[in-house]
């Protein structure tokens, strides 16, 4: 068994990279691999409640860096989903706690007995995201169809190149499909267009996402949630299956072109 | 671009807005040079130039451009008009 390693990062902090890393995490895990996921935010932890596991924290990340435990003793086994585990970002630390090569030495001990690693990344581009992304196979890179968001994002990519890596995968999360139609809001083409980046997923806004997080239960577990979907969707394009991308932030889409008839008198 | 925005009834839209924007700032950090830096630039580029040629000054125009392989700075420099060239 040989993981592979997904950081998920933005530059800009609210964009929703632990949200995701929750998600892809649990979805991951649905489909029967073996997941772990790491919170590399050390001082400002939250994967933990995302995923509703904040009580069972006994070790951190740091206490694995300086040798208060074994990396086995850090990794909190999940309530609902069998293979899911979640190693927790210390948060009395800061960001120099942990180097990048501490990141690829744990991984690469990983690696061994999982089949996915999931690292959220803090907002920056200073030690804490060099950390998440030191040892990563795959970037995906979040942002909002928001002009800060997409700036934010195309440093990281540039970052990301200076680094060697791979261009990364890019996820354009909370769009609002009927904003878009109506051409106040940055479409998900426009965003490809001005990035240059290869898209895995877009993620409607959604409600859901609130309550899931209130409750400490990935979104991908509710069937009727329409970002819990995507991300399952996403999760499946990482897996290396073929799942075409709902046209829902498409503004040349089939639901676009029949607001724009409408709108233009069958002019399109 | 829908009926009524051709009548001129509505403005452009924000996203449009939004896109053009976010291209001209991306092409600055790109490069690394921020439009008072480009500024800079053009002035110091005119102060050397005039050195050894005359140009029409207030026609300079620099600017950066960005096809995604490759950035360029792009100078459009005209000369004075030839009556009103030094000698």
């Amino acid at each position: 068994m040989s993981a592979k390693i997904i950081t998920i990062t933005s530059g800009k902090g609210g964009v929703g990279k632990t949200t995701a890393t929750a998600n892809l995490g649990a979805a991951l895990a649905s489909q029967g691999y073996r997941v772990v996921c790491i919170d590399a935010d050390i001082g400002l932890r939250n994967l933990d409640v995302v995923m509703g596991l904040e009580n069972r924290i006994v070790y951190d990340l740091v206490d694995v860096v300086e040798g208060r435990c074994k990396l086995r003793q850090a990794m909190i086994r999940d309530k609902r989903i069998e293979n899911l585990y979640l190693i927790p970002a210390a948060q009395t630390r800061d960001k120099t706690s942990v180097s990048p090569q501490d990141m690829v030495r744990i991984c690469e001990e990983l690696r061994e007995e999982f089949d996915w690693v999931v690292i959220d990344s803090p907002a920056g581009i200073e030690r804490g995201f060099r950390n998440a992304i030191a040892p990563a196979d795959i970037i995906i890179i979040i942002t909002n169809p928001e002009i800060s968001a997409v700036r934010d994002a195309d440093r990281i990519i540039g970052l990301v190149e200076a680094e060697e890596k791979d261009p990364g995968r890019l996820i354009v999360n909370r769009v609002k499909p009927e904003m878009v139609r109506r051409g106040d809001m940055l479409a998900t083409e426009d965003i490809l267009d001005v990035l240059g980046i290869d898209l895995i997923g877009v993620v409607p806004e959604d409600d859901a996402i609130i309550v899931s997080t209130n409750q400490g239960i990935p979104a991908v577990l509710d069937e009727k949630s329409s970002a819990g979907k995507a991300y399952r969707n996403i999760a499946l394009r990482l897996d290396g299956q073929d799942v075409p991308f709902d046209d829902l932030a498409d503004k040349d889409g089939f639901f676009g072109r029949i607001s724009r008839m409408v709108k233009s008198g069958g002019d399109t | 671009m829908s009926f009524f925005q051709k009548m001129g009834l509505t403005s452009p839209k924000s996203a449009r807005s939004a896109k053009d924007r976010l291209q001209l700032v991306l092409i600055h950090d790109r490069a690394g040079l921020s439009p008072g830096k480009l500024e800079a630039l053009k002035d110091d580029i005119i102060r050397v130039l005039s050195r050894h040629i005359d140009i029409d000054t207030e026609a300079v125009n620099i600017s950066l451009t960005d096809d995604r392989d490759q950035q360029r700075l792009v100078a459009d420099i005209p000369l004075a008009p030839i009556n009103k060239r030094r000698r």
